[in-house]
């Protein structure tokens, strides 16, 4: 029973994951950019909200409302000025920016901030509860939440892509920048787009990352980045369902793992993210070699 | 090639190394070392401490600089190497090792670990290595964490360190130090200047056709994965020589690959002087802002970005455009005919990685 | 609309530089509304070159381009492609990951006004609407050649450039494509086209340009130009140029 509990625990967090993960994806499939900050990107959202919670006394479900929107206008902005310029030289330039921003970042809130924990909670609110299927049998509010809203928001970018005039900007703009060129389509202007898609999610995720447990300065690049990146490797590179596809199988190898001993849980997933990037290096999902 | 002129095989044109310097960098090269080996007699301890962590970097950094200036291989996982190392000493200690003789041996382990290592990331290309690279440092202080007899997660003190006076530990630790600091840029050099050297821009400049011209891309390529992990296994030992304890955080921390490629980046990429001009960046910010924390990090990345976007070659590229001075040649130099008969203008070939 | 006689188009001493390599030497020609301007010559002479930087996509080391009067020479690609000039590129670039109808949809995201729109496309093509959901890249040369045609007329261009239309498609189908262009021009359309089969060009062109190792080397209309002027002029042969063309040769020119 533990290790059905595990799993399904397992399955949901991978919602969290898929959250991190497709902003990164995002900006890849689109600009062949790898934000190593990515996984800061996550916990300044965090810490965002902490201070808009302060400020506003908003219910913290709520705090995405502003959370969200600042983090995207800050991500069309970086992307404008630093990460084109990067992107403008070349690829190692870009690495090293934006290997250089998560450690700004970083260091910028231990500074700022005090080193210490810091956890959103869930106030007042029904989610305190868990899902009763029976005794031993127990599913959190929350994770079923944070899973709900990871596969609306999946959802939801799906459809901007795939409908939407700007959606089909973007993937046109993937596919061939010159020939979008040629069309009047700017590209800087959709690059920052998709970066302010990818910085929006990726705060989404930090928030409930706050909700469901702790971060400090340091969580980013500790372990929030490399879940994204392993969600969005296992998962298959290009693909949206693929990063959701990664995190559930990230989440469970953990659960596992956790299962097998405490101390085990990053490590199992680790073990799975290294034994795909070994064996195939395309992901599960997308075809074709990409690497 | 002017009309009416002779057919180029009719003309002379000459390829030489970069020789004049060499001579001089060679008896200069010597003279600084020999500078360097008296600090003990001049300073005190807290300055060797500094010029300890300069010689920690600057090793870790003429590596970073080989994987990524001259082989393109941008890794942000050699920290695994320098908390093996780390690990490595310590192991060697607690079974009764002398810390400084177990200080190559560790390299030479980092040197064997790295081939399954390269084993595993080999086939990935540019952002995918570099994410491999982290996840296999963060993997592998998971690993070892799991031991207790080395400390697991909370790490261990050197058990059996030397019964020396601490003037004597700080000297010895220091000379060590400078030897490993020496040999790294010393092996650097001459592999940079030798065969792998034009291996590396053969396959910088075009990979397809270097592999067809019958280069052994992948040989060369984990060649240089080798050197860098005993390079940062070496810079490891030496933290743990230095520090007489061994924590996985620290050890194994991403920190580290900040640092040398920030020094890197800073003092210019792809050339061999650069490293060393970073570390000394990075030893004035640290000195200057050693009371503030995080502060030194931060100035640290803000103004390796700043390098990156404005002055790609870093502070050295800037001295290199002003100034052509070579202290490490490695290159080579194009005489064309005009240029023999003036005896100027020869053109400067090959000399970078960037 | 440009007044008869004043120039839609014009090329002032252009010169393009890949690295070290000169790939345009001092290139001029006017293109007037209406016409349709052909650019031959053999490969690596620099038409492509030519017409990717009338388009945007490089940047002349020296020179001008004028269009409608105004100076574009340092116009983003796609500001001219929402002012009027608008290229189908060579080897057609289309969305592989987009439909048929999404290729277009794209061509009109800023498009100007004027008569064609994706229907008026489909009607042109009537294949087109039963496969506009499908991808392109199963399609034959031929189909996304069209496809190609139909993303830049929906931008409704005043200056169309065409590179390299034959490129890997079979003599018919290559003739069934020139054999759309009145039907373009009819709607008011200037078409520079880059095109290395010399008949196909001599037949639908109003004027030629030829270039050698990114120099000019024969200017005219079809009916002023003979056969072996156009041969001396696509090869180079100095001698066979010289004789008929007196100061032509590029060996009479400083280097």
């Amino acid at each position: 029973m533990a290790w059905v509990s595990a799993i399904i625990q397992g399955i949901l967090i991978g919602g969290l994951y898929a959250l991190f993960a497709c902003g990164l994806s995002l900006m890849f499939g689109v600009m062949k950019v790898i934000n190593l900050a990515h996984g800061d990107l996550a916990v300044v959202g965090g810490y965002i909200a902490v201070g808009v919670i302060a400020v506003t006394h908003l219910p913290v479900l709520l705090s995405f409302l502003i959370v969200v929107p600042l983090m995207a206008i800050l991500g069309y902005v970086l992307q404008r000025t630093i990460l084109q310029a990067a992107l403008n030289r070349s690829i190692l330039t870009t690495l090293l920016v934006t290997f250089g921003l998560s450690v700004v970042i970083e260091n910028g809130l231990l500074q700022f901030i005090n080193a210490g924990s810091h956890s959103l909670g869930v106030g007042n609110s029904i989610i305190t509860g868990s899902f009763k299927i029976s005794s031993q049998l127990q599913i959190a509010y929350l994770l079923l939440l944070i899973f709900g809203v990871a596969v609306v928001v999946l959802l939801g970018l799906q459809y901007f892509l795939s409908r939407s005039k700007y959606g089909r900007m973007i993937r046109a703009v993937a596919d061939d920048r010159e020939a979008a060129q040629l069309s009047g389509i700017d590209y800087r202007h959709v690059f920052g787009i998709a970066a302010a898609i990818a910085f929006g999610t990726v705060a989404l995720g930090g928030i409930a990352y706050g909700m469901y447990s702790q971060f400090s300065p340091t969580t980013g690049t500790n372990t929030i980045v490399l879940y994204a990146f392993a969600a969005v490797v296992i998962g298959g590179l290009g693909s949206l369902w693929g990063t959701l596809l990664g995190g559930i199988v990230l989440g469970v190898a953990q659960q596992i793992g956790a299962q097998i001993s405490a101390s085990d849980q990053l490590l199992a997933g680790y073990i799975v993210f290294l034994a795909v990037l070994v064996v195939r290096p395309q992901g599960l999902v997308a075809r074709g070699a990409r690497t | 090639m002017p009309r009416g002129a002779p057919p180029a095989s009719e003309l002379n044109y000459k390829v030489t190394r970069s020789r004049r310097n060499v001579a001089w960098t060679g008896g200069g090269a010597l003279v600084v070392v020999a500078i360097f080996a008296v600090f003990p007699y001049q300073f005190n301890s807290g300055t060797l401490n500094l010029m300890v962590q300069g010689f920690i970097v600057l090793t870790l950094a003429s590596m970073w600089n080989l994987l990524a200036g001259y082989a393109g291989l941008v890794s942000v996982g050699q920290q695994a190497f320098v908390g093996l190392g780390a690990y490595a000493v310590l192991f060697l200690n607690i079974h009764s090792l002398s810390m400084f003789t177990a200080l190559p041996l560790a390299a030479i382990f980092c040197g064997v670990a790295a081939v399954p290592l390269w084993w595993l990331v080999s086939r990935l290309r540019s952002g995918y290595f570099a994410i491999a690279t982290w996840v296999l440092a963060t993997t592998v202080m998971l690993v070892i964490e799991k031991f207790p007899s080395l400390g697991s997660g909370t790490g261990m003190s050197l058990p059996n360190t030397p019964n020396l006076g601490s003037a004597v530990l700080e000297a010895d630790t220091y000379w060590i130090g400078l030897a490993v600091t020496v040999l790294a840029l010393a092996t650097v050099y001459l592999l940079l200047r030798g065969r792998l050297g034009l291996v590396l821009t053969a396959i910088r400049d075009d990979e397809v056709a270097a592999r067809s011209s019958g280069v052994r891309v992948g040989s060369a390529r984990m060649l240089v994965f080798v050197i860098a992990g005993i390079g940062c296994g070496a810079a490891g030992a030496l933290l743990a020589v230095s520090q007489l304890i061994v924590q996985p955080s620290a050890v194994f921390n991403v920190q580290w690959t900040a640092e040398m490629a920030f020094a890197v980046v800073i003092g210019g990429i792809g050339t061999i002087e650069g490293p060393i001009l970073g570390t000394a960046v990075y030893l004035v910010l640290q000195q200057t802002l050693s009371s503030y924390n995080a502060w030194y990090l931060i100035i640290l990345g803000l103004v390796a970005i700043a390098v990156v976007l404005v002055a790609r070659r870093g502070l050295w590229g800037l001295a290199d455009d002003y100034l052509h001075v070579r202290l490490f040649p490695v290159g080579y130099w194009l005489w064309t005919p005009e240029a023999l008969e003036s005896r100027r203008g020869r053109v400067r070939l090959l000399s970078r990685a960037q | 609309m440009t007044a008869n006689g004043t120039a839609l188009l014009e090329v002032g001493d252009l010169t393009v530089h890949h690295g070290q390599l000169r790939a345009l030497d001092r290139v001029s020609f006017r293109v007037l509304s209406g016409e349709v301007y052909a650019l031959i010559g053999a490969n690596g002479a620099g038409k492509s070159t030519l017409l990717r930087t009338i388009a945007g996509l490089h940047h002349p080391t020296e020179g001008t381009i004028r269009f409608d009067g105004k100076d574009v020479t340092r116009l983003r690609p796609e500001r001219r492609a929402a002012s009027g000039i608008v290229m189908v590129p060579e080897g057609r670039r289309l969305f592989p990951s987009l439909t048929l109808e999404e290729n277009l949809q794209i061509g009109a995201s800023y498009a100007r006004k004027g008569e064609w729109t994706i229907e008026r496309v489909y009607a042109m093509f009537p294949w087109m609407r039963d496969r506009r959901g499908q991808r392109t890249e199963q399609m034959s040369g031929g189909e996304q050649q069209s496809v190609a045609i139909g993303r830049a007329l929906v931008a409704n261009p005043r200056i169309l450039l065409l590179d390299e239309l034959s490129l890997g498609l079979a003599p018919v189908v290559v003739q069934r494509i020139y054999a759309m262009l009145p039907q373009i021009l009819a709607t008011g359309l200037t078409v520079v086209l880059v095109e290395q089969d010399v008949s196909q060009a001599l037949q639908v062109a109003s004027h030629i340009h030829c270039l050698l190792e990114g120099r000019t080397t024969l200017q005219g209309t079809p009916a002023d130009v003979t056969a072996e002027q156009v041969e001396a002029a696509y090869f180079g042969l100095s001698k066979a140029q010289e004789a008929l063309w007196p100061g032509s040769a590029p060996s009479s020119k400083a280097s």
